[in-house]
């Protein structure tokens, strides 16, 4: 007689540590395979298009600040530069070199969250301890900019809030002196571990094709093996005076386009932004940082779509105007959003266990997916 | 290859189905389409030697706030006509071009084709669509509500949508 098989659905979350937030997923379950993934979202949602369309133009950025809370800076850039575009507005050059460090030191923030999450998640505590105290480190740094650690509220339309502090430019220096060891110390301890190696490769693989047609962006577009950077395909401030490599994955240790790819692609990626750091840090020309703000935020009647590499991926605005000092519609193109949706595709056929691994090599932050 | 190059390609193959290109705009063009052609559109987008747009990076729903209002005797505004738009932004990788793409719809019975069968990332930012402003994405997988919760009245960013006193018997204090 024949054993008699169905599918179990099991629901993880909304409360589950490896969420990242407050996510469900409802796994779909034969035995210990995954058959299918349906996440629930909308636990955070905060409506923040519904509020934008109440507020002028420059209230809407504290608002992006909250999409993805570890990577506000970003989201204040591409917010701005949204809102430039449409406008017409050339920002000073000082404004321009603040701005691209401010996002380059951001990034290296987000990303060390990811990584140590993504190690937290599949059992390893202590580089998350390590990688904490050095992101603290760049909260130090905007904390003498701007006052705060988390939510800044730096880049206006047309400028800046403050100029940086006096000893921002020798701090920084100093963070990066500091920092490079780091992260030979984070290959040692977690990178190249065996048994971190034993639960990322060959995991979640995602060829080229399939992450261009789940829209995947970003470390995880490029974990995948496509040479693909807004900063140098689809450049934007001043990204295009700055020599700097595109990592991306080559299946060092398994696949091209699995989990521990879009791992170590992030890790290449914080040396990457050191490098930018480094150029622009020495090359902050002088000016009045608050000059070209405009009295009024008001843009002439149209649409505008802009796109900045987010430390998440493809992190995109679309703005309609009418013309008024309120936007029409504020609509963001979150890249954990999609990230997210693809997870459905890249689980199947795997176990449990490694869904952990998969939603946290995407790295996603549920702020920003339900905006 | 540019917006005006485009839509000439375009009107070549699809005739009626593409109405017009506005480029007096002050960013980038947007090439109007018929709402139910979008599928077979967006498929000779992306296959077409040509265009090969594989990415979408984006795509939106906006309601164009151009009802006619009329103000009752109670006071209250009801609205009549007018219509819901989706945007679509698509993006080439090998061919490096970009256009955008946008579609009107009546507002009483929003229709549009679904285009997840082509671009796979279109899915989860219909269902969005359908969520905020009620636009019926034909042939979608799943069409449910993704941000509200599952039993939410009524679609949230329309012009004419008024706070619900209550949710679920509870009263809403603002």
């Amino acid at each position: 007689m024949a054993l008699k098989t169905e599918e179990m659905i099991l629901n993880m979350g909304p409360q589950h540590p490896s969420t990242h937030g407050v996510l469900r997923l409802e796994l779909v379950l034969d035995g210990e395979v995954v058959h299918d993934v349906k996440p629930h979202i909308g636990y955070l949602h905060r409506c923040m298009e519904k509020h934008s369309e109440a507020m002028t133009y420059s209230q809407v950025v504290p608002y992006t600040d909250r999409m993805d809370y570890l990577a506000s800076m970003y989201n204040n850039f591409g917010y701005v530069g949204a809102v430039e575009k449409l406008m017409d507005i050339k920002v000073p050059e000082r404004v321009e070199y603040i701005r691209v460090i401010m996002g380059e030191l951001q990034r290296i923030a987000s990303h060390l969250v990811a990584l140590g999450t993504f190690g937290l998640d599949l059992g390893a505590f202590t580089p998350f301890l390590y990688l904490f105290r050095d992101r603290e480190k760049i909260l130090d740094l905007f904390e003498i900019t701007c006052g705060a650690r988390l939510l800044y509220n730096y880049m206006w339309v047309g400028g800046l809030s403050h100029d940086i502090h006096p000893d921002f430019v020798r701090k920084t220096k100093e963070f990066i002196n500091y920092f490079r060891p780091t992260v030979v110390e984070l290959n040692n301890l977690l990178t190249f571990n065996k048994i971190f190696i034993e639960r990322t490769a060959n995991i979640g693989v995602c060829p080229a094709k399939e992450a261009i047609n789940l829209g995947l962006s970003g470390p995880n577009l490029r974990g995948s093996g496509v040479k693909f950077d807004l900063r140098k395909n689809d450049t934007y401030s001043i990204y295009d005076r700055f020599d700097f490599e595109i990592p991306v994955g080559e299946g060092l240790v398994g696949t091209v386009g699995d989990c521990w790819d879009r791992y170590y692609v992030r890790v290449q990626e914080v040396e990457q932004s050191l490098r930018i750091i480094e150029q622009a840090i020495d090359q902050i020309p002088d000016g009045d940082v608050s000059k070209e703000i405009p009295r009024r935020v008001k843009p002439p009647v149209g649409t505008v779509y802009h796109r900045v590499e987010a430390p998440k991926g493809e992190l995109g605005y679309f703005i309609v105007s009418d013309g008024s000092v309120n936007p029409a519609r504020v609509k963001v193109r979150a890249p954990s959003f999609v990230s997210l949706s693809a997870i459905g595709q890249m689980a199947k056929g795997y176990l449990v266990a490694d869904v952990v691994a998969i939603l946290g090599s995407l790295d996603i932050v549920l702020g920003e997916i339900d905006r | 290859m540019s917006a005006e190059e485009i839509y000439n390609l375009l009107k070549e193959n699809f005739g009626n189905a593409i109405l017009e290109i506005v480029s007096n705009v002050p960013t980038e063009p947007i090439i109007s389409v018929e709402p139910l052609q979008i599928n077979v559109i967006s498929q000779f987008l992306r296959d077409s030697n040509e265009l090969q747009f594989d990415n979408l990076m984006n795509l939106s729903g906006v309601d164009d706030n151009n009802a006619t209002k009329t103000t009752n005797e109670d006071g209250s505004v009801s609205s009549q006509g007018g219509t819901l738009s989706v945007f679509y932004h698509l993006d080439s990788f090998s061919l490096k071009h970009k256009i955008t793409l946008k579609t009107s719809t009546n507002r009483d019975v929003p229709e549009v084709e679904s285009v997840t069968n082509i671009w796979y990332s279109a899915n989860w930012h219909e269902r969005e669509a359908f969520d905020m402003f009620g636009i019926n994405f034909l042939n979608h997988p799943d069409l449910r509500r993704i941000l509200m919760p599952y039993d939410w009245e009524g679609f949230p960013l329309r012009k004419d949508y008024e706070n619900p006193e209550f949710y679920e018997g509870m009263k809403i204090p603002y």
